[in-house]
């Protein structure tokens, strides 16, 4: 098991996959074989929503979505290492994370589709909402987990983030604020090297982004963020540390964005596209498939069901959210406060007549 | 009853609801070991642990989204600002979250927290320490903007703030924390969001004033006494805004002036004037008229009183008013 606190300096990217040539498979200690196919199974149903999206948009049922394709193994494997009650912050590059916890596909997808059943409660999944702008939830998975840790609550929380938002102040406030606090948190950098035409090197100047956990007092992990089972190794370490007391930690999981930054990007601008076929040609769910081939955990016939049922959920997910009602205007003037002002219900009736002619 | 300066009845208010509720806490800067810059929150700390008095990192974005997810955990956090335009680091928080949130998640999770911060000029202060920022405040949506005039209501509407289930933003007229003193009930008092104060009735003019400016506009109704019947007018709360004690002072005098210490365009008069000119136009017997501000920054303190609506500036537009 590789050390959780780095030397500045020491770059090595932590890895349990092999490539079934000279660099051999290793194990995480723990899990299980019906541990390893769970991942699989989420990966499988995180990569097939993706795919379906981008269909759904160029088609019209979904509005601009943010592709999250090759980052499936840093979501499945970092989620799989939390309980059930530790609370999940994510960008809307983990969009359908919620999915790992049971939130029905057609909630994600009504939430790219614009209609209200998209929005759901936090509290049921323990799963914050979407944060559109980047890096400002980082001091609320902060706040929460220094809240829990205040009320003697053993909880810890997630903020998932992209290298860009590394240069943003909230980032950085955040990221201070649980070090100070000592919160149960884990920072995690979903480092795809493009803030969309924006590559890493003009981003920042330090060499790696866990260095940056070096200034908050905190221990920084870089893990290939194609290896599902090394981002869950280091995740389930980062959520021992939080558990025990000993604060936040950094983990730097590094990956490539081999899609655009969303449905309304074209990369062919700015990107290397040889380099994104290099990437793409080692996508994390074929690293994970071969891995699990090679340990004679996964038939065909398995993986082939495993596709075939996350295609059923996205089939009837995409049916349930295009059977949503459409939303009545009534919903423009709820929930901005516990008790709406006087004036929302004469704004109501004004515009219920002029809408209803 | 006791008589308190504004500060200490903002204290009284801190010390009254940390003990009745233990879910609040008051968070930011220099409020614990400090008792705050201006000692608006001395004594917590002792008295009910570091904890519920937490001294945080110099980060105002970062204390108002700590603050989000502080009550996602169940906490009501009481965040102060230093100062006014300290505070505009935090507006990124207040914009993009602190407003939506509840309705992001359709109302499952409520977010009661309370944003305060000593507001205004007049106190021969550095850059900065000056400014009249409601205006952003109250343009938020979500999010509902107080601002007490007298040790009473400092201690009513931040004990209102506090129990409020939706976001609130205190602005506290920082020149009168120790200037003003007043009679403060003693124990629980609670100062009820969105409804006004007639601070003085009148017959022949209004003069609609919050903060630090009410004073001001009691100053030139005197001035005007033997003259005119001035009524004043504190709206106490600029959201929900009291507008049925607005609408029904027009309705009397028929006459309004509004004041406001801030800069004047897009600034909160602007609304009560837009408010009138809807609704209370058949009651008005001349134009509304703003005193306020300049349309510049805060100025170098040597003549900072020129910038600030005075007693003189009020009483000229009551005239003009009165004489339209």
């Amino acid at each position: 098991m590789a050390q959780t606190l780095r030397v500045p300096g020491s770059h090595e990217l932590r890895r349990v996959i092999g490539d079934g040539e000279a660099i051999p498979d290793g194990e995480v200690e723990g899990l299980e074989e019906r541990d390893l196919l769970e991942l699989y199974r989420s990966m499988v149903l995180l990569r097939t929503y993706d795919e379906r999206s981008v269909v759904f948009h160029r088609q019209g049922r979904v509005g601009t979505y943010a592709i999250f394709w090759n980052h499936e193994a840093m979501q499945a494997g970092s989620a799989y290492a939390l309980e059930r009650g530790d609370w999940i912050f994510p960008s809307y590059r983990e969009s359908a994370i919620g999915l790992l916890r049971g939130m029905p596909v057609s909630t994600v997808l009504s939430w790219w589709r614009g209609h209200p059943s998209g929005w759901w409660n936090p509290l049921d999944y323990n799963v914050a909402s979407i944060c559109v702008p980047i890096g400002t939830h980082v001091p609320h998975a902060a706040g929460l987990a220094w809240g829990k840790k205040l009320r003697g609550e053993s909880g810890c929380a997630i903020a998932y983030f992209g290298d860009g938002a590394t240069s943003e102040g909230s980032f950085h406030e955040g990221a201070n604020f649980a070090g100070v606090m000592r919160a149960p948190l884990i920072l995690f950098c979903n480092n795809n090297q493009w803030a969309i035409s924006t590559p890493l090197a003009a981003q920042t100047a330090a060499e790696t982004l866990a260095d940056k956990a070096v200034g908050y007092g905190i221990p920084g992990v870089r893990v290939d963020g194609g290896d599902v089972l090394a981002v869950f190794e280091a995740t389930r370490e980062a959520v021992a540390r939080a558990r025990a007391g000993d604060g936040p930690t950094f983990i730097e999981a590094v990956s490539y964005r081999t899609a655009p930054h969303a449905t309304a990007d074209d990369p062919r601008a700015y990107i290397d596209l040889e380099r994104v076929e290099e990437e793409k040609a080692r996508e994390c769910l074929g690293r994970y498939e071969a891995y699990l081939q090679r340990a004679g955990v996964l038939s065909d016939e398995l993986a082939e069901a495993t596709r075939a049922e996350a295609a059923e959920a996205l089939r009837s997910g995409i049916a349930a959210a295009e059977a949503e009602p459409p939303a009545d205007v009534a919903l423009l003037f709820e929930h901005a406060y516990a008790a709406p002002p006087a004036s929302f219900a004469a704004e109501l009736a004004e515009l219920r007549e002029l809408l209803d002619g | 009853m006791a008589e308190l300066t504004l500060v200490e009845a903002i204290n009284d208010a801190f010390h009254t609801e940390l003990g009745r509720d233990e879910s609040v806490l008051v968070m930011g800067e220099d409020v614990g070991r400090a008792g705050g810059v201006f000692r608006a929150t001395a004594g917590l700390r002792d008295k009910f642990g570091a904890d519920r008095c937490v001294d945080t990192p110099l980060a105002e974005a970062g204390i108002l989204g700590a603050a989000v997810g502080l009550c996602m955990a169940g906490w009501r956090p009481v965040c102060e600002m230093q100062y006014d335009a300290f505070s505009y680091p935090c507006l990124d928080q207040l914009i993009t979250h602190v407003g939506r949130y509840r309705w992001r998640t359709r109302g499952g999770m409520g977010f009661p927290l309370v944003v305060r911060m000593p507001y205004g000029g007049g106190v021969r202060a550095p850059e900065l320490h000056d400014d009249s920022p409601e205006a952003y405040y109250a343009h938020t949506p979500g999010v509902k903007v107080a601002i007490p005039s007298t040790p009473a209501d400092a201690k009513g509407l931040l004990a209102a703030a506090i129990r409020d289930p939706d976001p609130v933003i205190v602005l506290e007229p920082k020149l009168h924390y120790r200037t003003m003193r007043g009679e403060v009930p003693a124990g629980e008092h609670v100062v009820p969001l969105g409804e006004a104060r007639l601070a003085r009735e009148g017959d022949d003019a209004t003069i609609v004033a919050y903060g630090s400016m009410v004073p001001v506009a009691e100053r030139a109704a005197e001035a005007l006494e033997g003259e005119a019947s001035i009524e004043v007018l504190d709206i106490r709360t600029l959201k929900p805004l009291d507008e049925g004690a607005l609408l029904a002072s027009a309705g009397k005098t028929g006459r309004v002036v509004i004041v406001q210490e801030a800069p004047r365009t897009a600034g909160y008069g602007a609304e009560l004037a837009a408010i009138l000119a809807e609704k209370a136009m058949l009651d008005l017997r001349a134009p509304v008229i703003r005193v306020t501000g300049y349309d510049v920054p805060y100025p170098y303190w040597q003549i900072e009183d020129a910038y600030m609506p005075s007693v003189e500036r009020v009483v000229a537009a009551v005239r003009k008013t009165l004489e339209f």
